[in-house]
């Protein structure tokens, strides 16, 4: 059997996957019901003190799909969870009670310092694992001064991660980042500077999912209006994908990636880029606690292929292989080719060529794609469009 | 919303020149959008449809991740023959019946989806399975077809010592020597076989419980035996001239194809009965020469039990039916098969079975002129069943009486599973049998 257990932040996580804060992780019923089909870890929905008033709307809700496949993306205007540290103390208390094996973590949110600190003493306190810090909400909490407000700028990053490191005797804190600011590695840096021990990428994106064409109303319709969201789902991936790669080659520093996954083959690219942990939030809404199965089997067999024991074996192996866009050979060239026998004569292929690139495919009397060497460029638009696995592949050119 | 993809198959003329497997499975790219064509459902539908208890939605999902050979593993684990009934169970009437996309479009194409996971599993081998920490406890099995191989495979992987005796020269009851090539090719039975022995089952061939050894002596021998043995695939129909040669009995020349030695026939060759015994012996006449293939049933053709999928294929190869058709009288010519005597049949009251009795229509007689018949009527229990395994109570219809739940027989230690116990006849319900019976001698051991 491979070892898919990882250390996130001095915290043995049994594997990397973890539920991330979330209506997924609002109860401790629901986590039990998780930890049970096999999840590592859980996050509780982000809490803060009682005094800090949550009040909801609903519906909270909207998707988009990509033609007939479901939920392509997610936007949410849910806030934080409306249940407070009191409530989220005893979870702690029952879940690690029930689960010492499991990682049981929790996030938190504050308005000032006091309330920051007083989080942090009181999960202490109940026996939490690790603290996650949301500085990242897009909607909502910014209207307070909370949540992406924060994110956004390094210099209150530092700060109030600072506030909560201090106040933490025992365990570790990370602080969730938003992808809304311009270089993100600088709120990455400032998480090193303040002493906080890991970050989390990435919360939601800002959003608009879509406006109604009868009512003229945008998605979610509340009692006649909308607002902005929070996007998150298999569409943000790439987005995530950039920044924690930009994280872990600049900042030093334990990464939790988060955003876009749902197989474990999304997983495996982020261990591969740096994370040591994994965190899934829509896929889970979607498909349930059950694709824990598919994740944990799915890498483990991967593992197994690669000759691998560990999980650890894959951390960062991606990293050396991205640079500057200026690093980038400009000796290297690739010419399309099209296999013959497995072609089935759509010419898609012909179409992309023509009209988004340098009409370097031509079709012969039996429809099928003639590549003109010549003309052909090699920027790879025809294998993206293709239907057909490896029918059309990039070569090199032999000079 | 993408379409339940096809296989692809041999063109007519290449299934005429041999017994090379018709379908070809799916590609990857029609294999992965028809498995996100799945809605994952609650408490999926198709997973109770599966009498083995594969986790069909289970394996959906590890292939649509591209986690083949977890996938294949997770069938595997329910299925010791999962590559054999990816190919030969009917799924329409199991599985995919009860699946929720057919609200949708169409069912998932299961079949495939498992082939296709099985095939990439084959290419790289079956990871064998150990056998357990021993138990001390023996078992024998008697069979190695589909039922006796997956009892004994279980047992194996629990820790008891397991002998498998098996009559013929080679392990795999009808998977080798019953379902043709043409739908079955040798070498996932083979494969699938080797990986039922692993965990330690001792195989031993060309023994014959009741003739070779005594059966008395094999349970005085074990702590529990089990008896997958099938059945014997004999028409037992009397018309004049049956034995005449020219007529062949079904099981027999399925059994000479089965083992790549089919008799050559030429000319036109009837076929008597309706199953799937009959359609696998119509194609397989077609594949051994016969210019011309009639289908002779008694009934209509709705009402044949061949399924659906084995109707439709063989027509495609041209075999024809004539339907409300009954031979009288089989006709020689200097001692050689020339023409068979048939009267025509209406159909009359519902019998037993539920269905409309043939009622023969007087002055119908007619012949058809034919060079070979081949009898595919029926198959019935081993007639030796209550001298060889004395003591064990049998059913009215002469199959071995257990209990559904357990497979316990009347013998105490002594169970029964597969052909030899339900005329259910298929391979998946062998396996089941197989599984069920190895957990009630386990219950029963430890
Ligand atoms: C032509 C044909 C086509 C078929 N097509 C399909 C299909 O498409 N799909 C499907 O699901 N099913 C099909 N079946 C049915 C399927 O093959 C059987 O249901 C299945 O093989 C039954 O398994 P079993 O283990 O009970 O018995 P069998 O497969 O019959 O195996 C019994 C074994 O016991 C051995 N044996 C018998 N007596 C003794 C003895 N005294 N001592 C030692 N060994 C003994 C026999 O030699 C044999 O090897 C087909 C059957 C036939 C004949
Ligand atoms: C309905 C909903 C509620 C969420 N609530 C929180 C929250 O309370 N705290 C938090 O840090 N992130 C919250 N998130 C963000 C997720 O934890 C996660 O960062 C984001 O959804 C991206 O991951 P995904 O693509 O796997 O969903 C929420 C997301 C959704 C969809
Ligand atoms: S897109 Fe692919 S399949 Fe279609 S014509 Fe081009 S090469 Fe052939
Ligand atoms: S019933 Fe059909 S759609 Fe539902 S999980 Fe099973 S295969 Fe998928």
């Amino acid at each position: 059997m491979v070892d898919l257990s990882l250390e996130f932040c001095g915290v043995k996580f049994p594997n990397p996957f973890t539920l991330a804060a979330a209506p997924t992780t609002d109860s401790a019923e629901m986590i039990a019901r998780a930890f049970e089909a096999g999840w590592g870890g859980a996050i509780l929905k982000t809490t803060s003190v009682e005094t800090e008033v949550v009040e909801l709307v609903y519906p909270m809700m909207s998707g988009i799909d990509l033609e007939d496949k479901k939920l392509m993306g997610l936007q949410n205007i849910d806030l934080i969870s409306e249940r407070h540290i009191d409530e989220v103390e005893k979870d702690v208390k029952t879940l690690k009670k029930e689960f010492p094996d499991k990682v049981v973590a929790a996030s938190i949110m504050g308005a000032k310092k006091e309330d920051w600190q007083q989080l942090v003493r009181r999960l202490e306190a109940a026996g939490v694992d690790l603290i996650e810090c949301s500085f990242s909400c897009p909607h909502g909490m910014p209207e307070r001064g909370m949540g992406s407000t924060i994110g956004q700028d390094p210099e209150l990053t530092e700060r109030t991660a600072r506030w909560v490191k201090e106040a933490a005797t025992r365990v570790p804190i990370v602080i969730k980042l938003t992808p809304q600011i311009a270089d993100i590695t600088s709120a990455a840096a400032a998480v090193k500077r303040s002493g906080a021990d890991g970050v989390c990428a990435i919360n939601t994106l800002k959003s608009m999912i879509g406006v109604d064409l009868d009512t003229f109303i945008p998605y979610p319709n509340v009692g006649g209006y909308s607002t902005y969201g929070g996007y998150s789902g298999p569409a943000i991936k790439p987005v995530t994908l950039r920044c924690v790669a930009e994280i872990a080659k600049s900042v030093d520093i334990p990464i939790a990636a988060v955003g876009g996954i749902s197989t474990w083959s999304d997983a495996v690219e982020f261990l591969l880029l740096g994370a040591t942990n994994i965190q899934l939030c829509t896929a889970v809404m979607h498909n349930g606690f059950r694709i824990i199965e598919d994740l944990i089997d799915g890498l483990s067999v991967y593992l197994e292929e690669k000759g691998m024991n560990s999980v650890k074996e894959l951390v960062g192996k991606a990293l050396p292989y991205i640079v500057d866009h200026s690093k980038l050979s400009r000796d290297y060239q690739v010419v399309s080719s099209v296999n013959r026998e497995t072609c089935i004569k759509c010419d898609v292929c012909y179409i992309a060529c023509m009209d988004g690139a340098h009409q370097a495919i031509e079709l012969d009397e039996n429809r099928l794609p003639v590549i003109d060497e010549d003309k052909c460029k090699g920027c790879g638009m025809c294998e993206t469009v293709c239907p057909v696995e490896e029918c059309i592949t990039l070569k090199p050119r032999e000079s | 919303m993408s379409v339940r993809p096809k296989m692809k198959e041999l063109s007519l003329e290449e299934r005429k020149a041999g017994f090379d497997e018709v379908e070809k499975g799916l590609a990857r790219h029609q294999a992965l959008p028809e498995a996100s064509r799945c809605l994952f459902c609650h408490e999926a539908p198709c997973v109770t449809g599966c009498i083995a208890g594969i986790d069909v939605v289970g394996f959906i999902r590890r292939l649509k991740t591209r986690n083949f050979i977890g996938a294949a593993r997770l069938a595997r684990e329910a299925n010791v023959f999962s590559a054999v009934c990816a190919r030969v169970c009917p799924s329409e009437e199991q599985c995919e019946k009860p699946c929720s996309s057919t609200n949708l479009a169409e069912p998932i194409a299961i079949s495939a989806l498992h082939r296709f996971i099985t095939d990439e599993e084959l290419k790289r081998g079956i990871r064998p399975q150990k056998a357990g920490a021993p138990t001390g406890k023996k078992v024998s099995i008697i069979g190695a077809g589909p039922a006796g191989l997956t009892c004994a495979h279980e047992l194996g992987r629990l820790g008891h010592e397991v002998t498998v005796f098996e009559a013929e020269d080679a392990p795999g009851g009808l998977m080798i020597h019953g379902i043709p090539r043409y739908r079955l090719p040798r070498e996932i039975v083979s494969a699938e076989i080797e990986y039922a022995l692993s965990p330690g089952v001792k195989m031993r061939t060309g023994v014959s419980v009741g003739k070779d050894i005594s059966f008395d002596g094999v349970r005085k021998d074990s702590d529990a035996v089990f008896i997958g043995i099938g059945l014997g695939y004999r028409s037992e129909l009397n018309t004049p001239g049956h034995d005449l040669p020219g007529v062949l009995q079904a099981g027999e020349f399925l059994r000479m194809a089965a083992l790549g030695d089919v008799p050559e026939l030429s000319g036109t060759v009837a076929v008597i009965g309706g199953g799937n015994v009959a359609m696998d012996a119509a194609c397989s006449a077609v594949r051994a020469g016969a210019s011309e293939v009639i289908v002779l049933y008694r009934r209509r053709e709705e009402d044949m039990p061949a399924w659906e999928r084995e109707r439709e294929f063989a027509k495609k190869e041209g075999v024809k039916f004539q339907c409300l058709t009954v031979p009288q009288k089989f006709i020689e010519k200097d001692g050689r098969l020339t023409a068979i005597e048939c009267v025509s049949t209406k159909l009359g009251k519902l019998d037993s079975s539920g269905r409309p009795r043939p009622e023969v229509i007087p002055g119908s007689e007619h012949t058809i002129d034919v060079d070979t018949v081949i009898l595919a009527t029926g198959q019935a229990p081993w007639p030796e069943l209550s001298s060889v395994f004395g003591g064990i109570r049998l059913s009215s219809s002469g199959t071995i009486e257990v209990d559904p739940e357990t497979l316990a027989t009347s013998v105490e230690g002594i169970f029964a599973g597969g052909d030899a116990v339900n005329r259910g006849q298929t391979v998946v319900q062998a396996v089941a049998d197989g599984k069920l019976a190895a957990k009630s001698i386990n219950d029963l051991l430890s």
